[in-house]
């Protein structure tokens, strides 16, 4: 069963017209390029670069094995097409499937051997890496893994979190530090051969984070990744692996950022997650890829796979998306509830400007007893942005009293924007309770004209009218990445509204 | 009248929402301290003046001009008229949703205040200043964290437009049929804030279908408006009258 609904803006008001006219281009701060040598493999994809990947990552033959499957499932596999998105045919083969600073070959032992300019690239991103200065409370306590084009530069407070037993480190340094835990959980939530993208990436996967909580640990700090393209004609196919085991917590950040180019860049990840009985983890994401010019010129072709697994009774899963950068979105983080009382929630805020498109929204998939799912999407379109919510809730045979609430919001701005909402449902066992909300609304003159009656200038009106929109979502936020995706939806708006 | 001493002072003004005229020639002048009441039937352009005073879009002035303390009003930007001492009470209050009376508040007497030269007021300051005045309007403080006008009843909305008054301490009010929608006991503490704010360097216009207000707040000056212009003028009393007759009997002085 599936329900279609539509909408396309109204006719725009005058002061909103006003405003989006008058506003040109923001310009997208993330953008700079850091001029680095690094060694780049030649474009083009085949068994012999998925081999050559592996051989420079060092891998062992399992790993390798398994590329090599993925990457031949591949060949077989169709690129999706249902998306509501449009876009030129991706060449794979003018693609660059790896590319790393050279500086990064040696393999630093710490971040005070790593190449000054790039730590200078994520200081001019606002990232955090000194430890010193976040002890002194200069900046919050977050221990982060900077991942560059292919390769991890570094992770900080490693030792502090190791005191906890937990292994924060990157992808590739867990394939050989702690091969048992990869082997038994890699591709166990998201298979090889899953879809398209989740395929390409498993076959070329370059870096990423992994995140192991042992039996009863709170881990004591927030964790994040910090994920950026600088390399031209690269993807970045990054994989990360959080494995919450029996009654742990962790809070999660990622944060994503690319310079401005021309061309298009891919990037397609694969997220995994698994909570064990009575886990915890929170995921949360601020998409800052570059989101091309006003005229759709360039941009980061966000096509990701993510989900969790709530394995055992009572664990949570909670994905938070902040998602305001990329040309074109394809992501839906989604929550397989196999555990009995397990929860999964999916908070999004997805905005869309000048020519971006997002085809985003999430799947909960009740397998256990009294399972209880909560999706609320906030979708803003402006410029010529398309937005559409496309949600999954599927009740299984074995799923008694399972619960599930959708709202789905879509705000407006401007008449040359529009907002679509999938959402499917297919419930197979008739305990199941299911309410779905959804409003779509616009930014109006009303709303505006009455903030200026106060005093309020129409950007700030504008710019208040959308965080109150978006509120319920980013009280789902640690408290200081709120602040910044606050501010970052400030930034995305200008140059459409305010 | 010398302009000077004059607070409003609008003059011949003709207005047209499309293309349809709705004011043709209203004059009308408020001094400091005074409080004028416009009454008239529905459709005689009650709200079109309201609106035009506060700068919305969509209303060309096509004749006269407003001043305001001697400066053209209609020159001003809405958070121009707003920084200046202009407050408009909406007949209907828009949602915000998500966005707390607290947050809204703040935000507009800061701007207002930045705008004017002056020190925006901090969080703890700014909520003992607005909690007082939540108390003067017998609100529950509860309201400021809840989303403005969000869910409000028809009076609730009303009582938030006459706290947003009390907050913002405008010198010009425009109250376009806040008297609409409330029951006696809300009437009352509506009319209290709206007393609480006369004074000898404010000027307050109600754009009234009813005498029950004027009962509270006693005007100066009572104006009907009838087909975009005023067609009669008086003290209180008149009022009274209008109550008892209705308007029939002032349209035939249409073209006076």
């Amino acid at each position: 069963m599936a329900a279609t609904e539509q909408t396309t803006a109204p006719s725009p008001t005058s002061e909103v017209r006003d405003l989006v006219t008058r506003r040109v281009a923001q310009a997208y701060s993330a953008g700079f390029i850091t001029d680095v040598e690094s060694e780049t493999i030649p474009i083009g994809l085949s068994e012999d670069v998925v081999r050559l990947i592996s051989l420079r990552k060092n891998e062992p033959q399992w790993l390798l094995d398994w590329r090599l499957k993925a990457y031949r499932r591949w060949l077989k596999m169709d690129e999706p097409k249902w998306a509501h998105v449009n876009y030129e045919p991706i060449d794979y083969q003018s693609i660059s499937y790896f590319s790393a600073p050279k500086s990064m070959k040696d393999r630093p032992k710490s971040l005070d051997e790593v190449d000054p300019k790039l730590l200078e690239t994520y200081k001019k991103l606002g990232i955090p890496l000194r430890e010193q200065e976040m002890l002194a409370g200069v900046v919050p306590q977050v221990a982060v893994d900077v991942v560059f084009d292919s390769v991890s530069v570094g992770t900080t407070f490693r030792k502090k979190l190791a005191e906890a037993g937990v292994i924060f480190c990157s992808i590739s340094e867990a394939v050989h530090d702690h091969p048992e835990i990869v082997k038994k959980y890699l591709g166990s939530v998201v298979p090889f051969g899953d879809n398209y993208f989740a395929a390409l990436n498993s076959a070329v996967f370059s870096d990423g984070s992994f995140v192991f909580i042992p039996k009863g640990v709170r881990c004591p700090m927030e964790l994040s990744t910090y994920f950026r393209i600088n390399e031209r004609n690269t993807g970045q196919f990054e994989r990360t692996l959080i494995v919450a085991e029996e009654r742990s917590h962790v809070s999660y950040l990622e944060g994503c950022t690319a310079p401005q180019r021309d061309e298009n860049q891919l990037h397609a990840a694969v997220v995994e997650l698994v909570a064990l009985d009575d886990a915890e983890i929170k995921y949360s994401t601020v998409q800052n890829w570059y989101p091309g010019d006003e005229n759709g010129k360039g941009g980061i072709y966000n096509f990701v796979t993510k989900r969790g697994d709530c394995r055992g009774p009572r664990s949570k899963i909670s994905w938070t998306q902040v998602e305001t950068g990329s040309a074109i979105t394809w992501k839906y983080p989604s929550c397989i509830l196999r555990g009995d009382d397990s929860v999964g929630e999916f908070y999004s805020v997805a905005l869309t400007h000048h020519r971006q498109q997002a085809d985003t929204g999430t799947k909960m998939i009740h397998v256990g007893r009294n399972t209880r799912s909560t999706i609320v999407s906030k979708g803003i379109a402006a410029g010529h942005g398309q937005q559409s919510y496309r949600g999954l809730v599927r009740v299984l045979p074995s799923a008694h009293g399972a619960r599930n609430h959708t709202q789905c919001d879509s705000l407006l701005i401007g008449d040359q924007c529009g907002a679509h909402t999938f959402p499917y449902t297919e419930i197979r066992n008739p305990t199941a309770i299911l309410e779905h909300e959804a409003t779509t609304s616009k930014i109006g003159d009303d709303q505006l004209f009455y903030c200026r009656s106060r005093g309020i200038s129409e950007e700030d009106a504008v710019s208040m009218i959308v965080n109150g929109f978006c509120k319920q979502v980013f009280k789902e936020l640690p408290m200081e990445f709120a602040v910044e995706a606050q501010k970052l939806l400030a930034v995305s708006l200008e140059g459409a509204v305010g | 009248m010398n302009e000077q001493t004059h607070m409003l002072d609008i003059d011949n003004l003709h207005a047209k929402v499309e293309d349809k005229d709705i004011l043709k020639g209203l004059s009308l002048s408020l001094r400091p301290g005074e409080v004028h009441a416009i009454m008239g039937p529905n459709g005689s352009g009650k709200s079109t003046l309201a609106h035009v005073l506060a700068g919305r879009e969509g209303y060309t002035v096509t004749q006269g001009g407003v001043k305001f303390r001697g400066q053209d009003l209609l020159a001003m930007e809405p958070e121009e008229r707003a920084a200046a001492g202009v407050f408009l009470g909406f007949q209907y209050p828009v949602e915000i949703p998500g966005v707390t009376n607290l947050y809204f508040l703040k935000a507009a007497l800061n701007a207002q205040r930045k705008s004017r030269g002056e020190k925006e007021l901090d969080a703890a300051d700014f909520l003992a200043y607005v909690k007082q005045r939540v108390k003067q309007m017998q609100m529950d403080p509860k309201m400021l964290h809840r989303g403005v006008n969000e869910g409000f009843s028809g009076g609730e909305k009303k009582r938030n437009e006459i706290l947003q008054m009390l907050v913002l301490q405008p010198s010009m009010m425009i109250l376009d049929e806040t008297d609409s929608g409330l029951d006696i006991d809300a009437l009352k503490v509506v009319a209290d804030g709206i007393n609480a704010m006369r004074g000898p360097t404010t000027a307050t216009l109600l754009v009234t279908h009813y005498q029950r207000l004027l009962d509270h707040v006693q005007p100066d000056r009572v104006h009907v408006l009838a087909d975009g212009r005023i067609v009669k003028s008086g003290g209180p009393e008149l009022a009274r009258e209008l109550e008892e007759k209705g308007y029939a009997w002032l349209q035939p002085q249409k073209a006076a």
